[in-house]
């Protein structure tokens, strides 16, 4: 008997829903908002599709049509990767201590 | 590359957003936690591209077009003031929202390149999951559009709703079941369209009802949406690093939407079905009887404030609007000359986003380690002398404890009437969001301070 690869998947899927479940809960509330920019950057892997998307296929017409969503999922996924990482870099330079002695 | 490997790679890609988020558990680790998350990105593209092994002139399109996607990321990201923050993650929600659709719609006409089938007979699997990718990421696209319009004013903050608008909403619901189901038996292209569609209309839908202060919640919501959808992708095209994000970022979203929720104590579907405020016409008129009310200016609550040895500040959103956290740090630290004991007390729903307050703070130089969530300093309010209440108000209402009547009866709040005197920030004694009437304002140990809240607290800073 053979298990259906989708069935891995799935696995993988409900171990890392519960893995998200843990760890947000562990994440201090005071950073809240450094979590929204950076999971909005790290979903933004879906990159990775677009990329396929655009890049797979004919070599003579590249921007098919199919193509050319690739190309333009490549660029919003893009605006979202370098702005989530950086605007949440920036953040979190702000979060200081308090000086000693004072 | 095998396929065996690049799954490797993908899967260290993963491990590693994990501990871009386990990281944020201390602002100390989080600098390094971002770092990682950069780091499996960078994994993840890199890795893709070399398995495909095509840098024919379309790499060289690809290398374009990400340094003009980044170039303007990069730039949004070092303008946008902090302030901002809340409608630069909605918009951002769309991207990502978008981006699902666009790579959903390319699997769609070019199912042979991931190894999906061919146009017309694509398995029955793949399509369901490519549709609800499609259809989650179309949701979030018009959904975080709407919020995103509502947070910057462009369009007006107030529920919209209208008769019949729970039935419209469950009819297209059930329309894009049926669809999803014609378009496994027919596989016509029409009706992947068809479905793309409908799910824009039902994102706006989803949205327009819920208030202007709700919006943490609808953040939130679509955080969690945007998970979704790329976890739906991350099936279509069998990419762990984009099924594990997806539901990091999936299960992210849905406890910040809870926590938001308890904060307000409200259920999640109270929120989603809307109109906070839109039916409580009644309650409004009853209050409008005049009752005394004592206010003063600056230079008193300077000699309030001199004279005591402990003050909590309690900002809200009226702080973002009047961009009132540099004046605010500047007034604390005229106080800690004078001796005076100074801490921050922050309400889970204060601002737009969940952490919104604590991002201004942290903008103004305010130590992390002087602010304080609700449940760790509500007990402080009984032995403070003054309480600076600037921007917030719903939450500081003892309405909450007192009136089961009350709309927002049951709500955890500050409890700011247990300090010896408050001093409020306001610019009139207009009820808040949730439009009811603060209780607060009549009581004999409040003092009224009518002005803008950046205004008052440096006139406050020079009597001092």
């Amino acid at each position: 008997m053979e298990i259906d690869p989708f069935i891995f998947r799935l696995s993988i899927f409900i171990l890392s829903i519960f893995v998200g479940y843990y760890v947000v809960w562990s994440v201090t509330p005071s950073l809240h908002t450094p979590l929204m920019s950076v999971t909005n950057a790290i979903s933004s892997v879906i990159i990775v599709g677009a990329i396929v998307a655009a890049l797979a296929g004919n070599n003579d017409k590249i921007f098919a049509t199919a193509n050319t969503f690739g190309y333009l999922a490549i660029i919003l996924a893009a605006v979202n990767i370098f702005g989530g990482f950086l605007v949440t870099h920036r953040m979190l330079a702000m979060y200081k201590k308090k000086k000693k002695d004072k | 590359m095998s396929a065996n490997l690049l799954a490797i790679f993908y899967l260290i890609s993963g491990v590693l957003f994990i501990l871009a988020l386990r990281g944020l558990s201390s602002p100390e680790t989080s600098r390094r936690g971002n770092l990682f998350g950069i780091i499996g990105m960078a994994i993840a593209i890199g890795v893709t591209i070399v398995s495909i092994g095509n840098f024919s002139t379309g790499f060289v399109f690809l290398l374009i077009f990400m340094l003009v996607g980044g170039s303007i990321g990069a730039f949004i990201a070092f303008k946008i003031p902090m302030t901002a923050m809340p409608e630069l993650v909605a918009g951002f929600h769309s991207l990502v929202g978008l981006a699902a659709v666009f790579v959903a719609i390319s699997a769609f006409l070019n199912p042979d390149v991931f190894n999906l089938g061919s146009p017309g007979n694509i398995k029955i699997a793949s399509l369901i999951e490519m549709s609800l990718g499609a259809a989650i990421g179309a949701i979030t696209f018009t959904g975080s559009i709407i919020a995103f319009l509502k947070l910057r004013g462009l369009m007006s903050g107030s529920p919209i709703t209208f008769i019949g608008q729970h039935f419209i909403n469950l009819a297209l619901g059930i329309i894009l079941i049926g669809l999803v189901f014609y378009l496994c038996s027919t596989q016509q292209q029409y009706l992947f369209w068809s479905l793309i569609a409908i799910s824009l209309i039902v994102g706006i839908l989803l949205i327009i009802p819920i208030g202007g202060a709700d919006m943490p919640v609808v953040i939130s919501m679509l955080n969690s949406y945007s998970g979704w959808a790329a976890a739906g992708i991350g099936f279509t095209l069998e990419n762990s690093a984009l099924i594990i994000t997806g539901a990091l970022v999936g299960s992210s979203g849905a406890i910040l939407s809870y926590i938001m929720c308890k904060g307000m104590n409200r259920s999640f579907f109270n929120v989603i079905l809307g109109g906070w405020g839109a039916n409580e016409e009644q309650s409004k008129s009853v209050s409008k009887e005049q009752k005394p009310v004592k206010s003063g200016n600056a230079d008193d609550a300077a000699f309030l404030m001199k004279n005591a040895s402990s003050v909590i500040i309690v900002p809200g959103y009226g702080m973002a609007v009047a961009q009132a956290q540099h004046a605010l740090r500047e007034m604390v630290d005229s106080l800690k000359k004078n001796g005076v004991k100074v801490s921050y007390a922050i309400h889970p729903v204060a601002g737009r986003m969940p952490g919104h307050m604590n991002v201004l703070l942290a903008e103004a130089n305010v130590p992390y380690d002087e602010v304080f969530e609700l449940e760790d300093i509500n007990n402080d309010f009984a032995n403070c002398d003054v309480a600076y209440v600037i921007g917030a108000n719903d939450v500081t209402n003892p309405v909450a404890k007192t009136d089961p009547q009350s709309p927002i009866y049951g709500m955890p709040i500050l409890d700011v009437e247990k300090s010896k005197s408050v001093l409020f920030v306001k610019r009139s004694l207009s009820p808040g969001y949730a439009g009811i009437d603060n209780d607060l304002f009549y009581r004999e140990n409040t003092l009224m301070l009518f002005a803008d809240a950046k205004k008052m607290t440096e006139d406050i800073t020079k009597s001092l």
